[in-house]
């Protein structure tokens, strides 16, 4: 079971997350008039990569808050915890970890 | 040491195998003739008696089952698995590939218990496994008969049906070949009357296994001033040190381990759990052990769990979970009285009982030669040791000087015996010559080592082969662990020692504690060993089976055999041939296949590969897993403020997620309860009629707060929300980004910047989630706040052309058309209590949803109730209110299945083209605007009579086929009151394009045919005039 250090909450068991998904995709600003391949890249295209991986998950037992973990995905070490706010805007990158 | 008297006398006479019933059981409780006259440590002065197979045995207290069986001259336990070989104990732990026994009876029956690692206890009911009728007589034997023509491969082979028939052989005789097979039986009475806890420990060193190694790891690691846990299988301390007679410091061992013992018990921060197996090792240094509290007991004691199951998550783990040794596959190496050499020690030192009385030991190993020394220390003869290693070291002298023949340079090439066991070997020089008989009724395996590398192997790495120890050792950390001991190979009493006294300082500095300096490591006198020489079966002469896996009856020939067959990597062999797959997981297997497959390849073993190793290390049971988790507390419950009115009304209740809904309320008719149909009919007619009133709390509510609500609205509902007065609700029809529906709901703007908001009752955790996440992660720069609430208000639908009437009597506010029309949000008291009522149906009648704090729900629930007694008022369920909303065609949970569009529910009018929303463009896919889509229309049988169910096969012709063209399946059905016949809604290609036309609805498997005609979904005042006014 992974041990994921909330910014805001501190280390907490992997049942207190849920997992939402590739936190490397973001959204066309405009979506109508993003090319095909932008749209489809954030609704449907994922990665499966074999080491560091960035994640998106919800403290849904805690403080409720997105998070971006970076986890190895061959050795489930994570480097990183940081918050997902604007996560997937695009051109932006998330802030950084609780202020 | 004298040997018992009657020891060779009973044994000959084959004492073991007599029907033990014909016997009086005072006699034979007070018979144990393989009991050694001194040592062990069994207490001699609490004998304890215990049934096998019905006969009655004893004892002594400190005895596992399996000792107490050998001590009373048992030495057939089991029949093996496939062959129903006769089987003996291999063992003397948690490796046990055949002693196999079910234990107690009724509930509390177990099955698969290893007769090794159970305790004796005053009591104990224990019975044999796989043979029918009897373990002496068995039918199923004949398969041993039958073993040429039962090869790896066999079932798959035989069974496997010529092209075009698939499978049905196998279909057919799947139950004949399923009565014969499987481990144990299932216990024949519920429920398990024992409970089952659960703990949680944050540790800074977890040290699992309590032999030399992990008893110096804990020292170390405790006296560095670490939190500690020391867990072990074993009911008592000290692994190997109970085995063998060891000095250390001077004293016994059992002295040094007791000094251990008492010194951790003195640590404040050190908590050791001896009968506790650490099982599983999982990500991020989380292990799960199982605690048996009360395994060795005949029951638990009063408020005692019957096991705990412990979470641990560690900083640091030390793994000294030591080392099992390996048998040598030779022919009939499964013979009872052939057992592995550690194991002849530990029934002779610890449990004072002599597996044999003339034994031959056999072995690459110097562990020979400690064997014989033992057995001869007990009086036990040592015929001969068989040394496959041309050059004796000078570990032979002293067996020598006992009298024992050694044989250099031979090999056993096979046991000769009966279901009595073993009554003689056959002795052959590797150089070649003519076979030597030689008698004995015990044959000791020393076939070297192999580090229990499972749990390190859980945790991430593959074990590496170590061409020196010649066996898999750990690989290298990929979390923060480390093994010692004999878990790596440091198989020398001085080195285990010294390694866990190292490791366990390093492992509490690396937490944080002491300077990583081991203690001084207390000193042993020990014999330098000749060098290993391991064998890893010995050919046959022809004759008998060489069992690799004794559980899963794999033989040597097996292996070949798949090799030969082109299944050749370690996974193929494993499947084809079940290698390792029993419940023991190959612990004295794996090393002998691998290294027989890497002859027949002419490869080094570590090119065949190895297994990975998954939890549980050894079987846990399904109750220590669930723990308090059952019946009742399987899942959280939630009910509504009003649920005990509801069960006290005569409502019958469904779940709805974690929730409990009522489905109707029986009253009583003509001396007798309604039906359910009955019930459900009353009720909606009353509504259509009069007025009822329907607990939806449940449905997910959600308030947004903040000056972008509307901007939130339109972004995440595919309908437009920039017009939405303040005091006014909308139906909301939210898409996910790929076009298709996720909810609905109403959306109710109670202020500027303040919204109320409702989702379906099983998606609200769902929408929840979705709204949150594009807050924070896709649109951070709208100012809005989302909460949930839906256990913060009871919401009442209050429904039915009087429900104005009704609610005006409550209001303290004008609940008239002109103050509250349809779609209608206002603030009012109902009974005195602060309420939103909103004017909305889900029935199509005129209709209220009065929300109250939850608090005061059942209050206003039973004011209603009781205002509209003249009305008839009556509550209704979720039957009537499916029935109503069917009857006007509004789409749930079956048809928001997450296939369909707003287009596909008749509802595209409702999708904005004026804005950018979540689906816009996921509506744009071609797929999605096919007019061949499945979309949603109302069914009438063409009879106005047959029953419709839901899942039916919509289809053009009933007689074609199959295949028959399915043109799309019923949704939902309902008797329709207003209409007096069936109705359904259904999803059908070509949607209302079809209006009019004939189908029918067949169900191939009830086989329901009805002709049906397709209509609009909504039956019943489709102007929806019954809503206004």
């Amino acid at each position: 079971m992974l041990l994921i250090a909330c910014p805001w909450c501190g280390p907490r068991d992997q049942t207190e997350y849920t997992f939402v998904g590739d936190g490397t995709v973001r959204r066309p600003a405009d979506s109508l008039g993003a090319g095909e391949t932008e749209w489809l890249d954030w609704v449907f295209i994922r990665d499966n990569p074999r080491g560091p991986h960035k994640e998106i998950w919800q403290h849904a037992s805690g403080c409720r808050r997105f998070l971006l973990v970076t986890r190895d995905t061959l050795t489930m070490r994570i480097e990183r915890v940081e918050s997902a706010v604007g996560a997937a805007v695009p051109g932006g990158r998330a802030q950084g970890a609780a202020a | 040491m004298t040997p018992p008297v009657d020891l060779a006398a009973s044994h000959g006479a084959g004492a073991s195998l007599a029907p033990r019933d014909a016997e009086p059981a005072t006699h034979a409780a007070a018979h144990q003739p393989f009991r050694l006259a001194r040592g062990g440590m069994v207490d001699r002065s609490r004998p304890l008696t215990f049934r096998f197979d019905g006969a009655l045995l004893s004892g002594l207290a400190g005895d596992s089952l399996a000792s107490a069986l050998l001590a009373n001259g048992v030495r057939l336990v089991g029949r093996s698995f496939k062959y129903h070989r006769p089987r003996g104990v291999l063992t003397a732990g948690s490796e046990e590939p055949n002693a196999l026994v079910g234990l107690r009876r009724g509930a509390r029956f177990e099955p698969n218990t290893r007769a090794t690692v159970a305790e004796l206890f005053e009591g104990l009911d224990a019975v044999s496994q796989h043979c029918w009728p009897s373990l002496g007589f068995d039918l199923g034997a004949l398969n041993a008969l039958l073993a040429p023509l039962i090869p790896a491969g066999f079932y798959y082979k035989t069974f496997m049906g010529p092209r075009g028939t698939g499978t049905g052989p196998w279909m057919f005789f799947e139950r004949f070949i399923r009565r014969a097979a499987g481990l144990g039986r299932a216990p024949d009475a519920w429920p398990d009357p024992d409970a089952y806890d659960q703990r949680s420990i944050h540790v800074d060193v977890l040290v699992v296994g309590a032999g030399p190694a992990g008893l110096a790891a804990a020292l170390a690691a405790g006296r560095a001033g670490a939190r500690v846990l020391l867990a072990d299988e074993q009911s008592a301390l000290g692994g190997a040190l109970l085995r063998d007679r060891a000095t250390i410091d001077g004293r016994p061992a059992d002295a040094w381990v007791a000094a251990a013992a008492s010194e951790l018990a003195r640590m404040a921060d050190v908590t050791v759990l001896p009968r506790t197996t650490v099982f599983g090792y999982y990500d991020h240094n989380f292990l799960s052990a199982v605690e048996r509290v009360a395994d060795h007991l005949p029951e638990p004691e009063p408020h005692r769990p019957r096991q705990r199951l412990w979470q641990i998550r560690a900083q640091q783990v030390v793994l000294a979970t030591g080392a099992v040794e390996r048998p040598i596959v030779f022919a009939d190496n499964d013979r009872p009285g052939v057992m592995l050499a550690s194991a002849a020690r530990t029934y002779v030192n610890r449990y004072a009982v002599a597996p044999g009385c003339r034994a031959v030991v056999f072995g690459g190993h110097d562990d020979e030669y400690r064997t014989s020394a033992a057995l001869a220390a007990a009086g036990i003869t040592v015929a001969a040791v068989i040394d496959p290693r041309a050059a004796v070291g000078p570990g032979a002298a002293h067996a020598r000087a006992g009298g024992s023949e050694i044989l250099a340079g031979h090999v056993v090439t096979r046991a000769l015996g009966g279901a009595g066991g073993v009554r003689a070997v056959e002795v052959t020089a590797r150089a070649g010559g003519a076979p030597r008989r030689i008698d004995c009724d015990l044959v000791c395996m020393a076939g070297g080592w192999t580090p229990v590398v499972h749990l390190q192997s859980q945790s991430g790495p593959k074990p590496v082969w170590d061409q020196a120890l010649a066996a898999f050792v750990p690989g290298a950390a990929r979390q923060a662990e480390r093994s010692a001991g004999a878990a790596r190979g440091q198989i020398a009493r001085s080195a285990c020692l010294a390694d866990g006294l190292a490791a366990g300082a390093a492992a509490a500095q690396a937490a944080g504690f002491g300077d990583g300096r081991a203690p001084t490591a207390p000193s042993v006198v020990e014999s330098e060993d000749a060098p290993f020489e391991p064998i890893w079966h010995v050919p046959s002469r022809g004759g008998g089976k060489r069992f690799v896996d004794f559980q899963d009856d794999v033989t040597a020939e097996d292996v070949a055999l798949a090799e030969r067959e082109g299944f050749r990597s370690v996974e193929h062999l494993k499947r084809y041939t079940t290698l390792g797959m029993g419940t023991d997981q190959g612990k004295t297997a794996n090393v002998n296949g691998l290294a027989i497959m890497a002859e027949l390849r002419k490869l080094p073993i570590p090119g065949v590969g190895t297994t990975t190793f998954r939890p549980p290390y050894t079987p846990v049971t399904w109750g220590a897993l669930a723990g308090r988790e059952v019946g009742l507390h399987f899942n959280p419950i939630r009910r509504t403020a009003i649920h005990d009115w509801h069960v006290a009304n005569g409502a019958p209740l469904q779940t709805a997620g974690l929730w409990l809904r009522p489905r109707w309320y029986v009253r009583r008719r003509n001396g007798r309860p309604e039906t359910w149909q009955e019930a459900s009919q009353r009720e909606a007619v009353q509504v259509r009629n009069g007025v009822g009133i329907c607990d939806v709390s449940t449905l997910g509510k959600i308030e947004l707060q903040g000056p972008d609500v509307i901007e939130l609205l339109n972004r995440v509902y595919c309908n437009g929300f920039s017009t939405l007065a303040v005091g006014k609700a909308r139906y909301g029809l939210m898409l996910r980004e790929d076009g298709l529906v996720l909810d609905d709901g109403t959306v109710a703007r109670l202020a500027e910047d303040r919204i109320f908001l409702t989702t379906t009752t099983a998606n609200a955790i769902k929408v929840m989630q979705h709204l949150e996440y594009y807050l924070q992660v896709v649109w951070p720069e709208l100012r809005v706040q989302a909460t949930s609430v839906t256990e913060q208000w009871t919401a009442i639908a209050v429904s039915g052309p009087q429900s104005r009437a009704l609610l005006a009597r409550l209001a303290d506010a004008d609940v008239g058309d002109a103050s509250l029309p349809h779609m209608g949000v206002i603030h009012a008291r109902v009974a005195g209590v602060p309420a939103r009522i909103f004017r909305i149906s889900f029935t199509g009648e005129r209709a209220f949803e009065v929300n109250v704090p939850s608090d005061r729900g059942l209050h206003v629930w039973e004011a209603l109730m009781a205002a509209g007694k003249d009305m008839d008022i009556m509550p209704y369920g979720l039957e009537a209110m499916g029935t109503m909303r069917i009857e006007k065609g509004h789409p749930a949970g079956a048809e928001l299945d997450g296939r369909t569009t707003p287009d596909d529910l008749g509802m595209g009018r409702l999708v904005s083209t004026k804005k950018e929303f979540v689906g816009r463009r996921g509506l744009e896919r071609p797929g999605l605007k096919d007019p061949a889509r499945q979309k949603l229309v109302g069914l009438m049988p063409a009879d106005r009579q047959s029953r419709l169910r839901g899942g039916m096969q919509v289809v053009a012709d009933r007689k074609v086929g199959p295949p028959n063209e399915t043109l799309g399946h019923t949704t939902s059905s309902a008797m329709s009151p207003t209409l007096g016949h069936p109705v359904a809604l259904a999803l059908v290609s070509g949607g209302l394009a079809r209006r009019g036309e004939r189908l029918w609805a067949v169900s191939p498997v009830t086989g329901m045919e009805v002709e049906v005609e397709v209509t609009a979904p909504c039956f019943v005042d489709p102007e929806g005039r019954r809503l206004h006014g």
